[in-house]
């Protein structure tokens, strides 16, 4: 069976406009269990677009989204969170007037997670929120907040992780410290992901990356070769550092 | 003892208690009939807002209509007062489904719209042309069923029940889960919460909780017009009420309507002529001074507050 036939997610020509702007025109992909897939791009390439089609916060304009073999576009959120689909927020978004175990606590009582659920004291300890357990969310530092909002995800099991800019404003050793735990997710076959601006973050812990521009991909393949594509580097650098 | 059987014990069991013996001891009833239909109002209020953070403007629409549900069952079918109270809750449950539709504007629009509502739904009720039916601008007179005695006591059951939903929410995953779509509905979705589901049970449970209300305010009372049920003073009062004490927890607004209500009736009793300037003024410190209510002085301090 070839890697395609076995994703668990495929994305077919997706389109997504906002108005006469196509976010996404014509994105396809797949992603098999088990996998890391970096997106990059330049902003507004339609990397978090894709992310919020795929995770049923956007209805798609065009193409298909099936994941583990059905049709999942425009399907509700909540929804796709029990199918085994969840993500983290860019700019994390925890309940800030409920604690931190109680945030966690919400994506467990309704998160729709088969099989043994996940234990609090495991994701406390696994993400280094512990210590802050018991405090309001708002209480929380940004790292803290992202982790939080990584632990909501996982509460659910999911199957297929989003993951958007989970590393931007960590330190150089909470990027390696999240790295592998985020390559420990992918060993228990969980699909995964990632939307990231740090090359080396992403170079760290990807199999695969998707380069994307304009709502389109524009290459397929390891980042290390493309860094030494002309075209992607054309869309970062600009025209004058391709050749 | 887990909490919610403290809560049961040393909250909800201490106030209907109070509330049950307290008029073997104190002879204006109709005062403490009045504290105890704002406890089940600015809890109703707390359902909706402090856990799902919709301002019910309009709160007094679902009061109205319980009322009217009431004297409708009496007057033309009847029914046992008990009965007709329980219809009351029905028509407002009703009516809060006919408005699902608000539930999807927020913050000002929502208020805005809800009074509206509430004062479509006046104006539905008193036009001449239902006179058959709700005696339109003229108002009820339900003698028959007249019974203070009883009316107040089924106001103390419905108080207690009110009361114990609450607990239930505060202790309660679905409780966490209502919290969770008022703080960032986006992410509640991603915590796998069907958000809309959710809006709809708190916000027909609040209108079932003031139907309740209305229908015990109508047997109470016996004698009413369209401008008593439908007062916006009572969206008003179970509002600032429910804020004064501090709204999603379950002692905030009781505390908040024995402190203000019991102002404004000593107010009202002693010096009536400074009685909006001390009202108003008293709302305005809470405002500036208080706006998340006076259970933030104690959870600022890091003191937990039920």
């Amino acid at each position: 069976m070839s890697p395609e036939q076995n994703s668990i997610l495929k994305v077919s020509k997706l389109v997504k406009r906002f108005g006469g702007f196509h976010a996404l025109d014509g994105l396809s992909f797949h992603v098999v269990p088990g996998e890391i897939l970096g997106l990059v791009g330049p902003n507004g390439s339609g990397k978090t677009t894709a992310i919020n089609v795929i995770s049923g916060l956007y209805a798609p304009d065009g193409g298909e989204v099936v994941f583990d073999g059905a049709s999942s576009g425009g399907v509700a959120s909540h929804k796709l969170v029990h199918r085994g689909i969840n993500r983290t927020f860019q700019v994390p978004k925890p309940f800030l007037s409920l604690t931190v175990r109680e945030n966690i606590q919400v994506a467990l009582a309704y998160g729709g997670a088969t099989g043994t659920p996940p234990s609090i004291a495991e994701l406390l300890e696994d993400f280094r929120l512990k210590e802050v357990a018991d405090r309001p969310a708002a209480d929380l530092n940004s790292a803290q907040q992202k982790m939080l909002d990584l632990t909501r995800a996982l509460a659910t099991r999911p199957r297929l992780l989003l993951l958007d800019e989970l590393a931007a404003g960590l330190n150089p050793a909470e990027l390696d410290w999240i790295a592998g735990r985020i390559k420990a997710l992918a060993a228990t076959g969980m699909a995964i992901i990632v939307v990231e601006h740090l090359m080396g973050f992403i170079e760290q812990i990807t199999d695969r990356v998707i380069v994307l521009n304009a709502g389109k991909e524009i290459f397929e393949g390891t980042l290390a070769t493309a860094v030494r594509e002309p075209q992607v580097i054309e869309v970062f650098l600009g025209g004058e550092h391709a050749h | 003892m887990p909490n919610a059987s403290k809560h049961l014990l040393f909250i909800l069991a201490p106030l209907v208690v109070v509330f049950a013996l307290l008029p073997g001891v104190y002879q204006n009833h109709l005062l403490l009939f009045n504290f105890v239909i704002f406890l089940i109002l600015a809890q109703g209020v707390n359902i909706i807002y402090g856990f799902t953070g919709y301002l019910p403007f309009g709160y007094v629409g679902f009061f109205g209509a319980g009322a009217y549900g009431f004297a409708i069952m009496v007057m033309h079918l009847q029914t046992p007062a008990p009965l007709a109270v329980l219809v009351g809750g029905v028509v407002a449950v009703a009516l809060g489904l006919l408005l699902t539709p608000l539930l999807r504007l927020s913050g000002a629009y929502f208020a805005i719209a809800n009074l509206a509502a509430s004062l479509a739904v006046l104006h539905f009720v008193a036009n001449p042309a239902l006179e058959g039916i709700t005696k339109g601008p003229y108002g009820v007179s339900l003698t028959g069923t007249f019974n203070p005695t009883h009316a107040y006591y089924a106001a103390v059951v419905v108080m207690a029940l009110t009361v114990g939903a609450v607990i239930y929410l505060k202790n309660s995953p679905f409780g966490l889960a209502l919290q969770a779509v008022r703080e960032d509905a986006v992410s509640a979705s991603m915590a796998g919460v069907n958000i809309i589901k959710m809006r709809v049970i708190a916000w027909l449970a609040s209108a079932l909780v003031a139907g309740l209300a209305g229908g015990i305010y109508a047997w109470y009372v016996s004698v009413f017009y369209p401008d008593n049920v439908f007062s916006g003073e009572f969206s008003i009062f179970a509002i600032v009420f429910a804020l004064f004490g501090g709204v999603a927890t379950i002692t905030g607004p009781i505390v908040g309507v024995l402190i203000l209500y019991g102002i404004y009736n000593l107010i009202g009793f002693t010096t009536p002529q400074y009685f909006q300037l001390i009202y108003g003024l008293l709302i305005m410190g809470l405002v500036l001074f208080l706006p998340a209510g006076l259970v933030s002085l104690a959870t600022r301090r890091g003191w937990h507050v039920p």
